[in-house]
């Protein structure tokens, strides 16, 4: 590299890290005991190390992240809809949020045999605590080889969140419902997941929860251990969102995580994986519906660095009107990680020829007995099988969401729990038939 | 039933005529064969009458009971009641069959101005006409043709037109590829439909579908003309001596 190259980054860096001390300015650290402020410290120094994205960032290409990070929260109007929210048949322990905020009144008590429920912003008022094992630890983990500053800036200020420690098998998903109310709401929150040795929990998520939405989910997956993911991110809008989510899977261990996404400005979600046990298994898994002003990214780190562990991706975007789809996708093999089995798919079914699909697999692998796969394609509908369809009798727009829909499927499959899948299925219908009117 | 005159349909991507003039009529209760050499023109047909994307018709006009098929959607042709087995039954991963089919006899129930069928029935019914068909119910949960045999396909056609009783039915080359029990099967399957107020029009390159589908008229078609009509004595001399002869006879 020449000396002005590398004087041209040292410049376009030392921007960031000064943008990032104006960001930071008038902030301040919410209150706690002893190891949450350590945790909150320690990441507010690697943000200060890293500094907040810039529009130059390799990881940023596609994806402008000035709306995620500046000051003033870009309006988002609440959507008003009467229909009834997604898993709302589902026996579950509900935990609202309005606007990024815990609301006990809304929320059913944090009782559930097999798991331990807390609020984070009493649990950081302990000294000593269980998540302090966890809480920023992931995020930590997860910023190298690649950083992630949106989500240091989450754990030093979040202040608000759930810790979920799971002892056995839950008897019902934990909930969690972001209801957005203020237009000017700009959210954080940060939630930590732990489950011990053979428990099985399912976390669920749904609605817009704000204007704007920094979100981080650390999950730590002791060995034997299941955790099972579904999150529908909310309808509104001009709603925007970054979230992560930082996994650990133990031996053993199943990480399942499904996400829905329909509508909103601009929605970020990283996943970021590590196996640090022998035969986990990891499916994440996406479904997005985008229509005119709406650009969502999927960005998913999975590193393999145990023996014999499975992982799939599979994400899948509807796109129209000029809506923007994002896949980057990366399967990094570590020295040493044999039998790796991992398989990434990211297909766009593009509605009109105004929208686009921006993608980028890749694989990264330093062990020799492994089988990895990637795919990414772009298409529009199927011709031929939409007159089949249409010659059976079955109108265009509905024929078209057929097959719409079959498309979705692949995605929606990974969902292990049929009832949940079934629900997501009704919400991909129902957007479907809203927008023939 | 079926009155097509003087039909003409070229390519809309090249100017390429393939149907030239073709005038036939189905009367309700007949059943009309079609053969005629590779390449003449007969799928072409079929998926003009059923309104297939890529064709433009430059002549000619062709209605079911008096309504002009050419304008209407390829869903509303279907609701008219025309019924085209494909020759190359299309795969669409991710779509039950049966979700498939529920969808699609709704539709035309709905079009019809009938109310819709309900899950049990429909289900009694499918389950019924795919055991005649020899059709089982593994089948039926299957991605529409995904993964069937080439016989499996042409019989889940014709599972379709039993379920949606057309009043107009167009085989296209059902039996090719069908085992000897299988075109049984398939024939036994028209010939239930058969009644005085349907019409079928059966494209075949073999005499023996027509043994058991006995057809009232045949007609050999040849670079996109109907260049003879007769009876089912037609197929047999098809059959015994090829096109050749019979087009020296036309040219003569
Ligand atoms: N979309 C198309 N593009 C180019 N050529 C076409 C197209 N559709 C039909 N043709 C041509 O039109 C002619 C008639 O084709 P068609 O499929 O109707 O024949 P056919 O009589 O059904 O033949 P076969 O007995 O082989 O099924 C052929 O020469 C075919 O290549
Ligand atoms: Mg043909």
């Amino acid at each position: 590299m020449s000396a002005q190259v590398q004087s041209k980054r040292a410049q376009l860096k030392q921007a960031k890290l000064t943008a990032t001390e104006e960001r930071l300015q008038g902030l301040s650290l919410p209150g706690g005991g002893v190891w949450a402020t350590e945790a909150r410290q320690a990441a507010l120094a690697r943000l200060r190390e890293m500094g907040l994205p810039g529009r130059r960032d390799e990881y940023w290409k596609f994806t402008r992240p000035d709306t995620l990070i500046q000051e003033e929260v870009p309006l988002a109007e609440v959507f008003v809809h009467d229909e009834s929210p997604v898993f709302d048949g589902i026996d579950r322990l509900r935990i609202v949020f309005v606007d990024g905020v815990f609301n006990a009144a809304e929320s059913d008590p944090l009782d559930l045999a097999g798991v331990e429920i807390e609020r984070l912003s009493d649990a950081a008022q302990a000294d000593i605590h269980w998540a302090r094992e966890v809480f920023g630890k992931l995020e930590a983990r997860g910023q190298s080889p690649v950083e992630r500053p949106l989500s240091s800036f989450n754990t030093a200020f979040a202040g608000d969140g759930i810790l979920i420690r799971a002892t056995g098998r839950a008897e019902k998903p934990v909930s969690l419902i972001y209801r957005h109310e203020s237009e000017t709401s700009d959210a954080m929150l940060h939630h930590v997941v732990r489950l011990e040795k053979g428990a099985n929990l399912t976390l669920l998520e749904n609605g817009p929860a704000a204007a704007r939405l920094n979100k981080v989910l650390e999950v730590d997956i002791a060995d034997g251990a299941a955790f099972h993911h579904v999150r529908a991110q909310g309808r509104d809008h001009q709603r925007r969102a970054v979230t992560h989510i930082f996994a650990r899977l133990g031996a053993d261990s199943v990480f399942k995580s499904f996400t829905l996404t329909v509508n909103g400005t601009l929605t970020r979600n990283e996943c970021v994986v590590e196996f640090t046990g022998d035969d986990g298994a990891a499916h994440v898994a996406g479904a997005c519906l985008g229509d005119g002003d709406f650009h969502h990214d999927d960005t998913v780190f999975i590193t393999h660095d145990a023996v014999a562990c499975e992982s799939r991706q599979v994400f899948k975007k509807v796109l129209r009107n000029g809506a923007t789809g994002v896949f980057q996708g990366k399967i990094l093999v570590q020295p040493g990680a044999q039998k790796t089995d991992g398989y990434q798919k990211s297909q766009s079914l593009l509605l009109d020829d105004d929208s686009q699909f921006l993608a980028k697999p890749e694989l990264e692998i330093y062990a020799d007995d492994v089988a990895c796969s990637h795919g990414s394609t772009s298409g529009a509908i199927d011709e031929e099988g939409l007159f089949y369809l249409r010659s059976r009798g079955i109108e265009e727009g509905p024929a078209t969401d057929l097959l719409t829909l079959a498309f979705l499927a692949e995605a929606v499959e990974e969902i292990e729990d049929e009832r949940l899948a079934e629900e997501i299925t009704g919400r991909l219908e129902g957007w479907l038939a809203r927008r023939r009117g | 039933m079926l009155e097509i005159k003087g039909l003409k349909v070229k390519l809309e991507e090249e100017d390429k005529e393939i149907i030239k003039g073709v005038d036939l009529t189905v009367e309700p209760g007949s059943v009309h064969a079609i053969m005629g050499p590779n390449g003449s023109g007969k799928s072409t047909l079929s998926y003009v009458l059923s309104g297939r994307p890529g064709y433009v018709v430059t002549d000619g006009t062709a209605t079911l009971d008096g309504e002009n098929l050419l304008d209407l959607e390829p869903e509303e042709r279907a609701a008219l009641g025309l019924f085209l087995a494909f020759q190359y039954p299309v795969e669409i991963p991710g779509v039950g069959n049966m979700t498939f089919l529920r969808t699609a006899v709704n539709a035309q129930r709905k079009a019809r101005g009938q109310e819709e069928m309900n899950a049990t029935d429909f289900l009694k019914l499918i389950r019924a006409k795919a055991k005649d068909l020899k059709i089982d119910a593994e089948m039926l949960k299957r991605p529409v043709n995904v993964g069937f045999s080439g016989g499996e396909k042409k019989r889940n056609e014709i599972l379709q037109m039993a379920m949606l009783e057309p009043k107009m039915c167009i085989l296209d080359e059902t039996d090719s590829g069908l085992d000897v029990d299988a075109m049984k099967l398939v024939a036994d399957g028209v010939n239930a439909l058969r009644d005085t107020g349907r019409g079928f029009l059966v494209i075949t390159h073999y005499q023996r579908l027509l043994d058991h589908i006995v057809p009232d008229v045949v007609h050999i078609m040849s670079d996109g003309r109907i260049v003879k009509s007769g009876g089912p004595e037609l197929a047999i001399e098809v059959e015994k001596n090829g096109y050749a002869d019979l087009m020296g006879e036309v040219a003569a």
